[in-house]
């Protein structure tokens, strides 16, 4: 099969034109990093089946972080029968350099100019017949957002097609020219084929700017949104999550019971307090998810990740962090294992380590389901988003004193410079492959760790059969008494020490097995938690749950990512102490209080 | 017209580069942003705290540490 691959520096819209030609759902940000690793998808060009490889942005064929070590052994292991060159029409003046690198390459190329919608904004002209021709390869202007050009340029891809795949050489950097000869051609070839107005208007861009990015106000704008977000989320989040809840009671004593009535009790009593509440008081989360990660992919698009990085750079180089380290932190408020695999851009390894061990601190989506159920039921409506907001805080808190009482172990040098893009908008259709792409990752999630987390559970509290469920003769309540000493002083009961443990997991299956262990689902498992916690418990749970290992998916991608188990274990251990710690000192400081 | 660094602009001015002096990897990296002898480089803005800069180059907005702003030398306008 033959195989196109799309090369280009970062942000230049490669996985937006991949998610065109294959109707995949790669992720898509107005960041230089968003992909990290190589993706590919089959799609029928010309009457043959050819196979589109989205790979990370690459800045030249010099040197190498971690995520450009990803194109270079593509390239080295095998030669694309056409590599797709991706540049940002509105940056070609300095973007041209890497199409100059590539091209000494001898690879069969075709050259997109996307963003052919900004250029005409900004009033720059390209013309491509000429500019392909001082190059001697098919160039063409399209738009990959928007679809401009792009029937055209798949015209010129097939035809390209039949090109024979030409040879690479052996070492990829010993055939570079030097940068002056380089520079001379750039030139060239921009002379007669680019034409940019000396002063660009003023735009959208420089104005928001102005406002998000002030010297004094850059700051608190940021927290007031973050508060606004997640404000938003609990108020239009919450009752989305309740009502769905009461529509799967409504379902279970409507059809499911019915249906069940002629099993045996025991499996009556497994499927349906077992997997079904379980499975049905996590999946009614998934409308929450949605809309979570509809307000993450329009902040990810909007390009303010990269302001954030400017305001945030200070504090953070204090840290040993640096200002990308940041915004992984914020990636990882939706998931922890993609923002632990984008400091794959870094390629200083201390600064890259101390930046994967915050990172886990980072409150993601599946924690947040957790938060949302408990302070829904043990806070009152108004005081509830702010609860939320505080853990919030407290993740903050957690990456920040990690980093500094380890930043003497990793030390580092590593320059920060970064582009800063234009601001941007989602596409409806960007929004909803987000949308999508989430909801399937959710499901894979729930059919591969839920449904057995929640099983196991169930079996716990229900075996030996002699004892009472839930009872301290279960195999739970004896995990319970033996942990007990651990997480009395933190407040921790022992039905919630079991939910913990599966939380090791997977944070979405803490509600599911507390909703197992009470044989209750929804409306009636909050209800109860509010009888039989105080808050002073639920927030030290809620402590302890942000705190500690995130899941397994986590762990493998620490261990993966670093390289050595030593790294993983040793961030296991330290999360779970500071957790422990917070807790501790978080429970027994409002016992002494009074509360 | 004399030479001073990068770091050294006030918002809103605007130069000419004419030196890098970085090591190997900062370098090429410099160049694929567009830092480039004879290029002309605006400060658009300073971070607090001693933070970041935002440079403008054509039509690439870059952000870099002070540090790093003062590997590159240039001629103001
Ligand atoms: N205006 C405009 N924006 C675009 C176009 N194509 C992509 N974008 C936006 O550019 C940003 C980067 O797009 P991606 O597809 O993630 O870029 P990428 O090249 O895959 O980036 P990396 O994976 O970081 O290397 C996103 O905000 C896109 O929505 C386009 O044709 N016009
Ligand atoms: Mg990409």
């Amino acid at each position: 099969m033959k195989r196109i691959a799309l090369l280009g520096m970062p942000n230049t819209g490669k996985s937006t034109l991949f998610n065109r030609m294959t109707g995949a759902s790669a992720r898509v940000g107005n960041w230089p990093g968003i992909t990290v690793e190589l993706l590919a998808g089959k799609i029928l060009l010309g009457g043959d089946m050819v196979e589109i490889v989205d790979l990370p942005g690459i800045y030249d064929l010099h040197g190498f972080s971690d995520d450009e070590q990803v194109v270079r052994h593509f390239l080295h292991d095998n030669v694309p029968d056409i590599a797709l060159v991706v540049l940002n029409a509105t940056q070609i003046e300095r973007q041209l350099s890497l199409l100059l690198q590539l091209k000494q390459l001898n690879l069969n190329m075709v050259v997109l100019l996307n963003m052919a919608d900004e250029a005409r904004k900004y009033g720059i002209t390209i013309d491509t017949a000429r500019m392909s021709e001082a190059l001697g390869i098919p160039i063409f202007l399209l738009s990959a957002k928007y679809g401009t050009g792009y029937g055209e340029a798949m015209q010129a891809v097939t035809r390209a097609l039949r090109y024979t795949t030409p040879g690479l050489a052996e070492n990829l950097r010993d055939q570079l020219k030097p940068d002056g000869q380089i520079e001379a051609e750039m030139a060239h070839v921009l002379q007669h084929s680019v034409q940019v107005p000396a002063r660009l208007p003023d735009n959208l861009t420089n104005q928001l700017d102005h406002l998000m990015l002030h010297p004094w106000l850059g700051l608190p704008i940021f927290f007031g949104i973050m508060y606004l977000l997640f404000q938003a989320i609990f108020l239009f989040g919450q009752p989305l999550q309740t009502g769905v809840n009461d529509l799967f009671s409504w379902l279970r004593e409507a059809a499911i019971t019915p249906l069940l009535a002629s099993l045996p009790a025991v499996l009556q009593g497994l499927l349906l307090d077992g997997v079904y509440n379980g499975v049905a008081t996590v999946a009614a989360f998934v409308p929450l998810i949605v809309l979570f990660f509809l307000f993450m992919a329009i902040v990810e698009d909007t390009g303010y990740l990269s302001r954030a990085a400017f305001l945030m750079d200070a504090l953070m180089g204090r840290m040993g962090l640096d200002g990308r380290s940041f915004v992984m932190l914020l990636m990882g408020f939706g998931c922890n294992v993609p923002a632990l695999m984008g400091t794959r851009v870094m390629r200083s390894r201390p600064l890259r380590l101390l930046s994967m061990l915050v990172i886990p601190f980072s409150l993601c989506s599946a924690r947040l389901q957790v938060f949302v159920f408990i302070t829904a039921a043990l806070f009152s409506p108004k005081a509830a988003p702010l609860v939320l907001f505080s853990l919030y805080l407290f993740s903050f808190a957690s990456a920040i004193l990690t980093a500094l009482l380890f930043k003497r172990y990793f030390p580092n040098t590593e320059p920060f410079v970064l582009e800063l893009p234009p601001y941007r908008f989602p596409t409806l259709r960007q929004m909803v492959l987000r949308g999508w792409h989430e909801v399937s990752h959710f499901i894979h999630r729930a059919t591969k760790f839920i449904v057995t987390g929640v099983i196991l559970v169930w079996l716990l509290t229900h075996l030996p059969p002699s004892a009472a469920p839930a009872s301290a003769g279960t195999l739970a309540g004896m995990i319970g008494a033996w942990l007990h000493p651990l997480f009395a002083p933190i407040g921790i009961t022992s039905e919630l020490t079991i939910a913990l443990i599966f939380g090791f997991v997977a944070k979405e299956i803490v509600i599911g097995a507390l909703a197992v262990i009470y044989g209750l689902g929804g409306q009636a498992l909050s209800h109860t938690l509010a009888l039989q916690l105080d808050w002073v418990q639920a927030y030290s749970f809620m402590l302890f749950t942000l705190i500690y290992t995130p899941c397994l998916a986590t762990v493998a991608t620490l261990r993966s990512e670093s390289k050595r188990i030593s790294f993983m274990l040793f961030s296991i251990g330290w999360s779970l102490a500071l957790a422990w710690l917070a807790s501790f000192m978080f429970y027994q400081g409002a016992k002494v209080l009074g509360y | 017209m004399h030479s001073t660094s990068l770091s050294t602009l006030h918002t809103g001015e605007t130069a000419t580069i004419v030196a890098i002096h970085a090591d190997e990897a900062l370098h090429q990296r410099l160049l694929a942003m567009g830092f480039r002898t004879g290029k002309r480089v605006e400060l658009i803005r300073r971070a607090r705290f001693s933070g970041p800069l935002q440079v403008r180059i054509g039509t690439t907005d870059i952000l870099l540490r002070k540090i790093e702003a003062e590997k590159i030398t240039v001629h103001r306008a």
